[in-house]
């Protein structure tokens, strides 16, 4: 096994890989960030391999981007989406996903609602296993995306300072970014309303803020996640202009941090609520970036699963 | 396995004479100098491609543009090796399409490197023609490719070695056979 491999056969999630694998995706992803750019964007690496996009939950652009990053190395993708798929008749997660195995698929990328469904997968599955996102546990690419975007602006990760501000209870971008950011040195530090913030998540190694303006002094990055609206059902914040008020990231507060605080968003966004379109679309955002960036570290995932021999 | 030099065939004397003869013809058979770009295959033809490039600017008083090229993407032996290789960045920031490209390397030997390479320019563009420039050509081709500028003709057998050393590299301009020894 040489320094250049990733030592799994799956990414389930960052939680546990090591400060080795994530510096050689993100330094893969430089490299494959030049494909992206090009006016042929085609490389014959992956000729002959197939990757399945399985989804059992809405995405435009994660799934939009693993099948691009597939394609751009000459790959096959399928795409299975559940609305359309014998999964209305009833067909289990590990039915649906043996058969397209035995059809010969070498790499499974899965969203699903429930946590732990790709390491279910991964568990029965001779191919390749790559979590898109699964519940509230962990969304992995997300998180390399977002770090291989703070490494390319701040030229590092190792002593900076990290904050994430929102619905961290139910962000699985918001886990994949603490234990990555965790390993490679970075501080993490999170901010929200008391409701939307796991129990004891102080013992995961993080700062934790109930005081945006308070947090946003002590960031070099800010990562706004946003407000799964989708997942409130409870009650737990009373209304979206009050989030706004207490939570989003407006033109005042941005004036009051420090001025090259770099603004990242996993998207999609809810504009007016958790980001103001004027630090949306204003210069120290880098969101856009981060969709183009998603697919070179897609890539050299893709790459570094699939490109050596059994 | 070990490797044991064997013996210097090219110092740098040798190295910047080859070098200048190889410059001299690229500018003879590329008349229109301001078409001509070079492309360096990582590791060792990319400064032999800046050495190339500042030749031709004392010849011609132009410098042509210089790029480097990684060509594990491209390579055929992929699916034959247990690791994956590690990806360097390609930097061509030119358009090589209509342009002449030579396309450089330190050693010639089986051609699937070079193979490797021509898929992976054309894949940047269509360029008017490709020219191969090497600094040593060892023999036992595998594939139908040759080289257009060849700095010096080494015959070697395939227990043999050829180190190129290249000062940006190694420290030193040196040109070594070293063998495999059990």
């Amino acid at each position: 096994m040489s320094e250049h491999t990733l030592a799994r056969k799956d990414i389930l999630g960052l939680r546990g890989m090591s400060r080795e694998e994530i510096t050689l995706i993100l330094d893969t992803a430089a490299s494959m960030l030049e494909i992206v750019d090009r006016d042929i964007k085609k490389v014959p690496t992956l000729r002959g391999k197939s990757v399945l996009t399985l989804f059992y939950e809405p995405s435009t652009r994660t799934r939009s981007s693993f099948e691009l990053a597939a394609k751009y190395l000459s790959a096959d993708t399928l795409s299975i989406s559940t609305q359309t798929s014998s999964v209305q008749k009833g067909e289990t997660l590990l039915d649906t996903a043996r058969n397209i195995e035995v059809m010969g698929v070498d790499t499974v990328v899965i969203r699903h609602s429930a946590s732990g469904a790709s390491h279910f997968l991964a568990r029965h599955l001779k191919a390749h296993v790559i979590n898109a996102g699964d519940g509230m546990n962990e969304h992995p690419t997300q998180g390399l995306l977002d770090m291989f975007t703070i490494r390319t602006h701040l030229g590092r990760l190792e002593g900076l300072r990290v904050l994430i501000v929102g619905d961290i209870l139910h962000s699985r971008v918001a886990r994949s970014n603490i234990w990555g950011l965790l390993t490679m040195g970075a501080r993490v530090a999170v901010a929200g309303p008391a409701t939307l913030l796991p129990p004891r998540v102080a013992e995961l190694g993080v700062d934790v803020y109930t005081d945006l303006d308070l947090a946003l002094r002590h960031a070099d990055v800010v990562n706004v996640l946003r407000l799964q609206l989708e997942r409130q059902k409870k009650g737990l914040f009373a209304s979206a202009r009050e989030y706004n008020e207490f939570w989003g990231l407006t033109p005042e507060r941005l004036r009051a941090s420090q001025p090259d605080l770099l603004v990242l968003h996993p998207g999609p966004m809810n504009r007016g609520v958790e980001i103001t379109s004027e630090v949306a679309d204003g210069p120290q955002a880098v969101i856009l970036e981060q969709v183009k960036n998603g697919v070179a570290v897609r890539m050299a995932i893709l790459y570094l699963l699939m490109g050596g021999g059994e | 396995m070990a490797l044991q030099e064997k013996a210097r065939i090219m110092d740098e004397d040798a190295i910047r004479r080859a070098l200048s003869r190889i410059a001299h013809e690229i500018a003879e058979r590329n008349l229109d100098v301001d078409n001509l770009v070079f492309i360096g295959i990582r590791r060792r033809g990319v400064p032999l491609a800046e050495r190339l490039a500042a030749e031709i600017q004392r010849i011609e008083q132009k410098k042509p543009p210089v790029g480097v090229l990684d060509i594990t993407l491209y390579r055929d032996d992929l699916t034959t090796k247990h690791d994956t290789p590690m990806v360097h960045k390609t930097d061509v920031p030119f358009t090589v399409a209509g342009k002449d490209v030579i396309l450089v390397d330190d050693v010639l030997y089986t051609g699937r490197t070079a193979r490797a390479a021509l898929d992976a320019v054309i894949d940047l563009g269509r360029p008017r023609t490709i020219q191969l420039a090497v600094l040593v050509d060892r023999g036992h081709r595998e594939l139908p490719i040759r080289a257009d500028y060849v700095g010096k003709n080494v015959p070697t057998s395939q227990r043999e070695v050829i180190e190129v050393r290249l000062a940006e590299v190694d420290g030193v301009n040196e040109v070594w056979i070293v063998e495999k020894t059990d």
